[in-house]
């Protein structure tokens, strides 16, 4: 039979914030559901399958939540499944989903993904001590902190490339309905007035910590091709590499390089920077965008800084990057890579509201996780994939 | 569909693993074990796909140092669930189905003992409004075979013949916990555990791994003349809210078997952690009467956590790779009182 097309019908978001205590773990969940449902025009009953994704169960102190959540997303007599891959979650979650299509097994999968960190502490969840195991003390930035550090040296990067990153995110996040963090007023100077976390990362070079779920619905060729602006998948990818070897490059990680060598190669593409139109990366620390550009094939090793600070990555650049926001803008961890494969469908749709880049026909979602080691991706267009 | 069938099997299983709950220690000389049936060395592996549970490791990411036992670079096309590797054998199949790869190995793991069981899959619950009232995996199950008991659906002599029999069949089972001739009265004399269940009608908490290697077509006739060829696979959920739920059914079990032909199955390995569930199981399928049930022995004989669905498959197939049986059927549960299920039937011919 082969490899069957998939498309995106619908995407739905909540609106992320720092703590949703208006609803429980299933609410948030339905309000995304019910919009990607809403908008891919299915109801309960068309769905054949659900598979859910979230970040470690400790986020929220409740093991396999799918369990319990599954009265609330209709997935009673149905195939339910649960991903988790660290970080890059959200991406494999719509990766399985696109499978189940793509191997012919469904017509019409439901997946989503959420995180409520205001639960419990995710702080507290990474920090649990493991014997024989590297403890990761100041949780996520303090480990990365080396790795960016590692990049301004060997890149010879102005240090204010980061503070452009996040300056533009933020902004960009403004004109983006969901997004968790507002700031009209963020600036270059004003992300480098803000306080150093970890040295070389401000305050407003990182991620908050969001409440939210993400929900989309992946439809077979027929059903798709019913839908007013289907975003058809032209190719997923994972790749995972271990934590700690001495032979891992954890700035220009091997995982991620091959991850996108496979994309490109299934989604017949051989000049990224000029065939993709736009890219939602996962940046929660500003200057993993320069590092992706490089890891991803848009720009030479050492020199994807140069593409950030001459406004390429801008909204109104040639290669617009993370026009949602980004992870910088909103962060439900475990809802966060799908939110960039959410938002790459939204654009190829057309759907992407203010930050839409004008005629967007092909783009990246990307999710990265654990120590820059589990890798997934997706290219979606607005075009059948030839 | 592309032909599939399991190559590949091996498994471990102790009352207490004396290492890490990553498991690496378990997981590297597994993958030696399964190189050395197949032949191959992990580069010939296209797609690998692990289940196990942060909760029950005590820690986040508990998965992600498992990936050590894979191996350093190059990096692998990889993924995890975060339920029984049943589940991710599952998902293995469709990769292959969607033609991306030929091959996959999938593997589980568990280290029960770090905790007290029974206590930490209360977490698996509504966590609004039931787990705060801690009602444990096993007084769940003990509701359920009350249900059973009271309508006269088993009597405990019932129950008590399930375990028996799982004793004398699991004396041929190197990995059993739990073996030996028994008798229906010396079970009856035991205490009562959580009642109505005894001790022995419950699975014995167990630490272990599992993995298995699946190919399609001529790679699997590649290892074998006889593979286990995967006929069918389905897997449903029913909800979970106890209050709304006919304990005494398993609808989702049902369903899945009504998307299954199960005519002519030799032998099923059902997996059920309490022994009334093996006769709900076996009762939802309505398997044929002659059908031999858990010739491992079963979950009742050693279940290590979210290993315990894939051992099952481990053994259905290597009764079809042995003649015993053309057709096979292994199931697997997850969640509380039988919630999800999944069902793979395997055959010898195809």
């Amino acid at each position: 039979m082969g490899k069957q097309l998939a498309a995106v019908i619908g995407v739905g978001q909540t609106h992320y914030r720092a703590k949703r205590e208006d609803v429980s773990m299933a609410g948030l969940c339905r309000e995304a559901v019910d919009r990607a449902m809403a908008d891919a025009n299915v109801g309960f009953d068309d769905i054949d399958a659900v598979v859910v994704g979230k970040a470690p169960d400790l986020f929220e102190g409740v093991m396999m939540p799918e369990l319990y959540l599954s009265d609330a997303l209709g997935a009673e007599g149905k195939p339910l499944l649960r991903v988790h891959t660290a970080g890059s979650v959200g991406g494999s979650t719509c990766n399985v989903a696109a499978s189940l299509v793509q191997a012919g097994v469904h017509k019409r999968v439901l997946a989503v993904t959420f995180e409520k960190q205001s639960e419990s502490n995710a702080m507290w969840a990474l920090s649990v001590p493991v014997p024989f195991i590297m403890p990761v003390h100041a949780g996520a930035g303090g480990y990365f902190a080396p790795h960016v550090r590692s990049y301004i040296r060997r890149s010879e990067a102005p240090v204010h490339v980061g503070a452009i990153v996040a300056a533009k995110d933020r902004q960009n996040a403004n004109k983006n309905p969901f997004a968790h963090l507002r700031n009209p007023d963020i600036t270059v100077e004003s992300v480098l007035d803000s306080q150093m976390l970890w040295d070389p990362i401000r305050y407003d070079e990182t991620c908050p910590s969001s409440d939210g779920a993400c929900a989309v619905v992946i439809a077979d060729e027929d059903t798709a091709s019913s839908s007013p602006n289907p975003a058809w998948i032209h190719g997923t990818v994972m790749r995972t590499e271990p934590t700690t070897a001495a032979e891992r490059d954890q700035v220009n990680p091997q995982a991620g390089r091959e991850a996108a060598a496979a994309i490109w190669k299934q989604a017949g593409i051989t000049d990224p920077y000029r065939e993709i139109d736009c890219a939602e990366i996962y940046v929660p620390f500003s200057w993993f965008e320069p590092m992706w550009l490089e890891n991803l094939g848009f720009a030479e090793e050492g020199s994807g800084w140069k593409l950030t600070e001459a406004g390429v990555t801008a909204l109104d650049g040639d290669l617009p990057v993370n026009m949602s926001g980004g992870v910088l803008s909103s962060n439900p961890i475990g809802a966060s890579g799908m939110i960039r494969f959410a938002e790459a469908a939204l654009q190829v749709r057309g759907a992407a509201g203010e930050h839409q880049v004008p005629d967007a026909r092909k783009a990246l979602g990307h999710a990265y996780g654990g120590g820059s080691q589990f890798f997934a991706m997706w290219v979606v267009g607005a075009d059948k994939p030839v | 569909m592309r032909d599939v069938a399991v190559v590949g099997f091996a498994q471990r299983q102790m009352a207490q693993f004396d290492g890490s709950p990553t498991m690496v220690e378990l997981l590297v000389p597994l993958f030696a074990d399964l190189y050395e049936q197949t032949g191959w060395g992990r580069k010939d592996i296209g797609f690998w796909c692990s289940g196990s549970s942060d909760y029950l490791a005590g820690r986040s990411f508990s998965f992600v140092s498992a990936v050590d036992a894979i191996g350093t670079l190059p990096p692998v096309n990889e993924s995890h669930v975060e339920m029984d590797a049943a589940w991710a054998l599952y998902e293995a199949w469709v990769k292959i189905q969607t033609g991306e790869v030929d091959t996959a190995l999938v593997y589980g793991f568990g280290k029960s003992s770090a905790g007290l069981l029974r206590r930490v899959l209360s977490l698996q619950l509504d966590p609004y409004v039931l787990t705060p009232l801690w009602p444990d995996s096993v007084s769940i199950a003990a509701m359920q075979a009350r249900l059973g008991l009271e309508s006269g659906r088993w009597s405990e002599k019932d129950l008590a013949e399930v375990v028996a029999a799982s004793r004398a069949a699991a004396i041929d089972n190197d990995y059993a916990l739990l073996s030996g001739e028994t008798s229906v009265d010396d079970l009856l004399a035991e205490p009562m555990f959580s009642d109505p269940l005894r001790r022995h009608d419950c699975a014995p908490v167990t630490d272990g791994a599992a993995a298995i290697v699946l190919a399609a077509g001529d790679r699997a006739r590649e290892v074998s003349d006889r593979p286990a060829w995967i006929a069918g696979f389905e897997h449903r959920s029913d909800g979970q809210n106890l209050s709304l739920r006919d304990l005494a059914r398993v609808p989702s079990l049902a369903a899945a078997a009504a998307a299954l032909d199960l005519d002519g199955v030799g032998v099923a390995e059902l997996h059920t952690p309490f022994s009334h569930q093996e006769l709900m199981v076996r009762e939802e399928l309505g398997l044929d009467s002659d059908a031999v049930v858990n010739p491992s022995g079963g979950p009742l004989a050693g279940n290590p956590m979210f290993s315990g669905g894939l051992i099952r498959i481990g053994e259905a197939a290597r009764r079809v790779w042995d003649g015993t049986t053309e057709r096979a059927l292994a199931h697997a549960t997850s969640g509380p009182a039988l919630q999800q299920n999944l069902l793979c039937v395997l055959e010898g011919s195809h």
